[in-house]
């Protein structure tokens, strides 16, 4: 395997306030290679886009802090970096694009001068250059008569161009890696589509690595290489989009997958009860060493409520990549596997 | 004026809700928004109706006009054996109790200050519904109802997590043990693995109450496990209904087959992605819609005719409407103009 574009190591961030001190990540390793696609599936509050913010140091501060591991980027420590250093990063070689493709534009600036902002910072453009250069982008994401939109301001845009421009902004420097933190949430499922096939064939003609935060499972299937699933704060299990689709090790994952209702279930008989995930993700203030998920889980062992289970590969005979979870049921099934073969 | 069969209980006709805007000029006639324009339906007792479409379509407007909440241009709404439609004042609001609304979003929807208990007492107290004492039982019944614990009576909004306060919004729908349920994406603000929750609640609740739903909803796999029959919005027509098996076996007008398309799924994956049928650009505004057809400037089997003269909602099975001049039956088998492979 070639040397990995962003390698995370054992990130750890925690809030502080009246109530204590909260490990939001706790221990989280990612590596993502050039031109994958990553995604990060999982429950609101179970630390997607901390982990995205945590990358770029956006974590507010205070209350927020990083207190330890390393993210190593083109294996520079960005988080020991200085503060100006960060800010040739950000927007750069790591750019963002957020959920909220309303608030996330600047209602008093054209979008054109958005677009051309990180242009003229980081590529040192003039301002008729970025202007053209900002067509160009506009040109690229699929927005019609681009020479007219560059001048207009982000209420005069639709839902989905908005999104489309915060693509052309974060694209704009050609960046080595994109963080999309829900992208489509709240888009149509036809615009959805459409932003989907436009970042996928971004991705194949510049190369760029995209780290996609997303609950929705459809949206995994479609676009993900790999698959991390996190749960309070840690990675549960990780392997190709195969993998932990179709074959998930860790009970939380097969909770997330048989939950969904599918299309196509008309067809084949009575309409069946959805299966549940019982309650709900414990609170960040409640967590303690051992497994978090065990209060929900239908296989929990006495072990699970002692200790939280390692992060383990999985082995299994058609595997050309790792399939890692943490969970000890899993690694008792596969070290019995093991003594009996 | 009767109910079309004794076990209709919605039935709307020809609804119109258009919102002037303001004049831009002295001379010029002030703009129309055309919400809903000509939607015509009817809801069995018992029965869930889903309404699908993409954001403007006038879904929701849609929902808003049959619970009489936003004014109506003009139409008829036959709740039962009660004009809707053409109810006001005191009457309008003791007929409130028959229909209720489930809001999409948890977290507004309920007001911060009030206490749980209180935010579902409220419409008891509101209609006057039996003793005081009887409130007090029926709150208990209802949070027992939709899986709450009766301490929770005494907590504040901000104190429930989403898929909670989800379940008090519906508590307090079925308070006064309304008939029609209007549930606008009552899921779509919930996390995954709660939506299942609160999914499987609404259909027990339906099963054991005699509920009748108008669901709201954009997700097509959540409309597919809940209704029995579909409607397809496109700005602010009905374009396609037929019942649920019926449509997601052979949906017939390009819009609900590009709609289903657009559709991720888990099996799916890049395979359905290739496949899938790519619309382009966004939907026309709702003030000045294009003349005929209004999905002809995005369909991908446009004929010229099509932008000419609107086709007539006809239909093509039994109970399969279809608002599409390509669709046609030849020799007793549907002809579309448009499908997906892997559907």
């Amino acid at each position: 395997m070639t040397q990995p574009l962003l390698k995370v190591e054992n990130l750890q961030v925690e809030f502080n306030s009246r109530r204590g001190k909260a490990m939001v990540l706790n221990g989280v390793n990612i590596e993502v290679q050039p031109g994958e696609t990553l995604c990060v599936v999982g429950e609101s509050g179970c630390g997607k886009s901390m982990t995205a913010l945590a990358l770029l140091r956006l974590i507010p501060s205070p209350p927020g802090k990083i207190s330890g591991g390393r993210v190593l980027f083109h294996g520079e420590d960005l988080l020991t970096a200085s503060e100006e250093r960060m800010r040739q990063v950000r927007g750069n070689r790591i750019s963002m694009i957020f959920q909220e493709p309303m608030t996330s534009l600047n209602p008093v600036f054209t979008v054109g001068d958005q677009i051309g902002e990180s242009l003229r910072l980081h590529a040192g453009l003039n301002a008729s250059e970025a202007r053209t250069q900002a067509i160009a982008m506009l040109k690229q994401v699929g927005i019609p008569a681009p020479e007219r939109r560059v001048d207009e301001y982000p209420h005069q845009l639709s839902g989905g161009m908005r999104q489309r421009v915060m693509i052309a902004i974060a694209l704009a420097c050609q960046p080595d890696i994109l963080i999309a933190d829900e992208p489509t949430t709240a888009l149509d499922v036809t615009v959805q589509a459409q932003i989907f096939d436009l970042l996928r064939e971004l991705q194949r003609e510049k190369g760029t690595a995209i780290l996609l935060i997303t609950h929705d499972m459809g949206a995994v299937a479609e676009m993900a290489d790999r698959v991390m699933v996190m749960y309070a704060g840690r990675i549960i299990e990780q392997g190709t989009a195969e993998q932990v689709l179709e074959r998930p090790a860790h009970p939380y994952t097969q909770g997330l997958i048989n939950c969904l209702p599918e299309l196509g279930s008309s067809l084949q008989s009575e309409r069946a009860e959805l299966a549940e995930i019982e309650g709900m993700v414990p609170s960040i203030w409640e967590l303690d060493k051992a497994c978090a998920f065990r209060e929900r889980c239908t296989h929990a062992l006495e072990k699970c409520a002692q200790e939280a289970p390692p992060m383990f590969t999985l082995t299994h005979s058609s595997d050309t990549a790792p399939h890692m979870t943490a969970c000890w049921l899993q690694l008792q099934q596969t070290t019995d596997q093991g003594q009996a073969a | 004026m009767t109910a079309a069969s004794t076990d209709t209980l919605l039935e709307v006709k020809d609804l119109h809700v258009h919102f002037p805007r303001a004049k831009k000029g002295w001379f010029q006639p002030a703009e129309v928004v055309r919400a809903v324009d000509g939607l015509s339906f009817s809801i069995q007792r018992g029965t869930t109706l889903a309404l699908v479409g993409e954001s403007g379509s006038g879904k929701t407007t849609t929902a808003l006009a049959v619970t009489r909440l936003t004014p109506l241009t003009s139409g008829q709404i036959q709740l039962g054996e009660l004009d809707l439609g053409q109810l006001e004042g005191e009457a309008l609001r003791e007929a409130r109790r028959r229909f209720q609304f489930i809001f999409q979003d948890p977290f507004s929807s309920l007001n911060p200050r009030e206490r749980a208990g209180a935010v579902v007492r409220a419409p008891l107290d509101l209609m006057n519904v039996g003793t005081p004492e009887q409130r007090t039982e029926r709150v208990a019944a209802l949070f027992k109802a939709v899986g709450l614990r009766p301490e929770h009576q005494n907590l504040f909004p901000h104190q429930f997590s989403g898929g909670q306060r989800q379940r008090i919004n519906i508590a307090r729908a079925l308070a006064t043990e309304p008939e029609l349920v209007v549930c606008d994406e009552p899921v779509s603000a919930l996390d995954i693995a709660i939506r299942a929750q609160i999914l499987n609640l609404l259909v027990r609740l339906q099963r054991e109450l005699g509920l009748t739903y108008l669901f709201i909803s954009h997700d097509m796999a959540v409309v597919e496990h809940i209704c029995d029959e579909i409607a397809v919005m496109y700005l602010g027509q009905i374009i396609e209904r037929a019942p649920r098996q019926a449509f997601f076996a052979n949906p017939l007008h390009p819009y609900s087959v590009a709609l289903m398309s657009a559709v991720p799924t888990v099996t799916g994956g890049r395979k359905r992605a290739a496949q899938r049928i790519k619309l382009s650009g966004d939907p026309p505004s709702p003030i000045n819609p294009p003349p005929g057809c209004r999905f002809s400037s995005r369909c991908p089997v446009a004929e010229p005719a099509c932008s000419q003269a609107a086709p007539p909602l006809r239909e093509i099975a039994p109970n399969h409407w279809v608002q599409c001049r390509r669709v046609d039956v030849v020799d007793g088998r549907i002809q579309t103009p448009l499908s997906f492979p892997s559907l």
